[in-house]
């Protein structure tokens, strides 16, 4: 008999009803609720339903809280208001649990989720938000879904889903000095394209994935959406089981032994096949850095800005020419020449304690020559990383140290670029205008973005930290 | 949602590979809601106006006679991107019910089968033609029969599309899906009562 895949072994334990047409009634574990989908309520009652297992959501505000203020009523802009407001409100209606503005454990529910241990192994999440891709890095199956699938999940605690094709990306050997998992992922979307992923579930494996620590693994499943795939994941191991030990919703005594012991079976099996592999040499990624409007648009910075004339598809030379036009850039820059005006530490993708440390190690003793946004991922983030000091090195360098959420990510919490304006931004969509509308925005690294702060421009981060 | 059986209209030829679903509609619209008299307009709406709100005349849809049109023809890796249903409520307020192209972002796929838009995909060559001829003869018609799975160019070209039966079924009924579940209550009492007995610390 062949063998599963982790992905086979996590859906098949979740199958409520197989069709014969292949669609697949999945159970869903947990359910992360952000602002955006506080409507989600309203058309619930309005098709005269209820929420099936009000126990399995967790709801946080992100997308709409400004970084500069800490309690809803100090929000002043009526929409972003009446969102966040609107969670609050639906939460103490239908008795789901809610972590408001005030409480430590709010923050982007992509880092809320594992950070509480409502993420474990081996369970189904889903979320209304692409980067629900995230949760994966525990070894379970999240995924992004539409505000249909949202109140489909409230009424029913299920999901209509097709099952994916299955892709196993195995990134060998050992990183290199100061390469993190940003610079991974953005090495994989530049070897797939970014409808490579399109249809798949993806497997992450080999040496340089396991040796990532789980804010790593977290950085590259959330940007599996990014190369199209909606599923991004890493076999549970001692990493992910000390990590999720512990936490607050993670399950405990005799618990917490049944759960590991089921958790310890679910790496994919030897003789697991999968529909497609990838093989990546570890050893050669660099620090990367993107040049256009699609995150496939990457290279490494020590490269210069590709030529679209090299380019033999018609239409993806005429994409090139149209990102570099947008972007401002001439073919055959070098990417250390690239200057920028402001700079964003934060998002679902690098805004934990980890990658706060790895910007502050840059940071530290130096001055920043841009503004420079350092937005923690959550409360409980933030408050380690003042416990640790790290708020001091930002702020002494001369960035400022906001509150938490989504913040210049999206832009539409009032930070945002102005038109024109060049970012390096630890986020992880450089798509024209999502950080403001004529925003010029380039993917980076905690690290790599903390460097172009104190620089003004792109550089190499392997010449500003000191090897341990 | 209405339901889809047969639908022809001019197309829209937009010649964006990964056109995400940013472009389709930018974030500082989601929180609008879709009786808003704007709505329309959020579609593709930074590509499609300046930052003083005046309309680019080179932006396909702001021409004659495509901006009337209800059926896109698109590249690559349409959709890509964030979830946002929000991109496909702003191509039904535009009076948009079909997109045909490559390749869809998965998200955005699902996204459009739950509000009466129908996703084509077709080989990449045939999306390529269609566009051309769009370009080279605007308001030019396609056609589309669902129960067939059919679409037919300008030309009279006549090109059979794949879609899930369960996908189909719902778009030509304009079913949603809680109903379509609802009949499978006494299977998901079943399975959740095992799931908890195996997974007793989700519980």
């Amino acid at each position: 008999m062949a063998g599963q895949t982790l992905f086979d072994k996590i859906w098949d334990a979740h199958v409520v009803v197989a069709r014969d047409d292949g669609q697949t009634l999945l159970y869903i574990d947990r359910h992360l609720i952000h602002d955006l989908h506080f409507g989600a309520f309203a058309a619930l009652k309005e098709l005269g339903r209820t929420i099936k297992r009000p126990d399995r959501i967790v709801a946080s505000p992100d997308h709409s809280i400004p970084t500069t203020v800490t309690t809803l009523e100090e929000i002043t802009d009526p929409e972003m208001h009446e969102t966040v407001e609107g969670l609050e409100r639906y939460a103490a209606e239908f008795g789901i649990t809610h972590f408001a503005m005030t409480d430590e454990r709010h923050g982007i529910v992509h880092v809320v989720g594992p950070e509480q241990g409502i993420t474990q192994p081996g369970i189904v999440l889903v979320c209304g938000d692409s980067h629900t891709s995230t949760h994966g890095a525990l070894g379970c199956i999240s995924f992004g879904v539409g505000s249909s699938e949202v109140v489909h999940v409230l009424a029913t605690q299920t999901l209509w889903q097709r099952r994916p094709k299955t892709m196993r990306i195995e990134v060998s050997g050992k990183l290199g000095f100061g390469i993190t998992g940003k610079d991974v992922i953005l090495a994989i979307i530049r070897e797939i394209g970014a409808d490579g992923g399109t249809g798949y579930a993806i497997e992450y494996a080999g040496s340089a994935i396991r040796n990532l620590s789980m804010e790593g693994r977290l950085t590259i499943c959330n940007m599996t959406i990014e190369a199209g795939g909606r599923f991004g994941m890493v076999a549970p191991d001692e990493t992910t089981i000390a990590y999720v030990a512990g936490r607050p919703y993670a399950p405990a005594d005799a618990a917490w032994d049944r759960a590991v012991a089921y958790w310890r079976t679910l790496p994919s099996d030897d003789a697991a096949e999968f529909d497609r592999e990838v093989a990546l040499d570890g050893d050669a990624i660099a620090p990367m850095v993107t040049w256009g409007n699609s995150p496939q648009d990457a290279v490494q910075v020590t490269e210069t800005v590709p030529d679209p004339a090299k380019e033999a598809d018609t239409e993806r030379r005429a994409a090139m020419e149209a990102a570099l036009d947008y972007m401002d850039l001439e073919p055959g820059m070098a990417m250390t020449d690239i200057k920028v005006d402001k700079v964003f530490i934060g998002a679902c993708t690098n805004s934990r304690i980890e990658d706060l440390r790895l910007a502050a190690k840059v940071a530290k003793g130096r001055t920043a020559m841009v503004q420079t946004l350092v937005v923690p991922g959550s409360g409980l983030v933030k408050r380690q990383a003042e416990e640790e000091g790290l708020d001091k090195i930002f702020t002494e360098a001369g960035m400022e140290w906001r509150q938490p959420g989504c913040s210049m990510c999206v832009a539409m919490n009032g930070d945002m670029l102005q038109p024109g304006e060049r970012s390096a931004s630890t986020s992880n969509r450089n798509f024209r205008g999502r950080q403001g509308p004529g925003g010029r925005t380039h993917l980076v690294s905690p690290a790599m973005a903390a460097a172009a702060a104190v620089t003004g421009h792109f550089a190499d981060i392997r010449e500003f930290i000191e090897r341990d | 949602m209405e339901a889809f059986t047969t639908f022809t209209s001019h197309g829209i030829p937009v010649d964006i590979v990964n056109c995400d679903t940013d472009q389709i509609i930018p974030a500082r619209f989601l929180r609008r809601k879709k009786t808003d008299a704007d709505y329309p307009k959020f579609l593709f709406h930074d590509l499609r106006f300046d930052a003083d709100g005046s309309e680019k005349p080179d932006f396909i849809y702001n021409k004659a006679p495509y901006r009337d049109g209800g059926i896109i023809v698109a590249d690559l890796n349409w959709g890509c991107g964030s979830s946002r249903e929000n991109a496909v409520y702003v191509l039904v307020a535009n009076g948009i019910r079909a997109v045909i192209a490559p390749s869809f972002g998965d998200i955005h796929y699902n996204n459009c089968t739950k509000q009466g838009v129908l996703p084509v995909r077709l080989e990449r060559k045939d999306c390529d033609t269609l566009r051309r001829q769009l370009h080279d003869e605007p308001g030019a018609e396609i056609a589309f029969d669902l129960e067939a799975q059919t679409v037919t160019g300008p030309d009279g070209a006549v090109y059979a599309f794949e879609i899930g039966a369960f996908d189909k079924e719902k778009l030509l009924q304009g079913l949603d899906d809680i109903s379509l579940t609802e009949q499978y209550d006494s299977e998901f009492e079943a399975f959740e009562a095992k799931h908890q007995a195996d997974h007793d610390w989700l519980y």
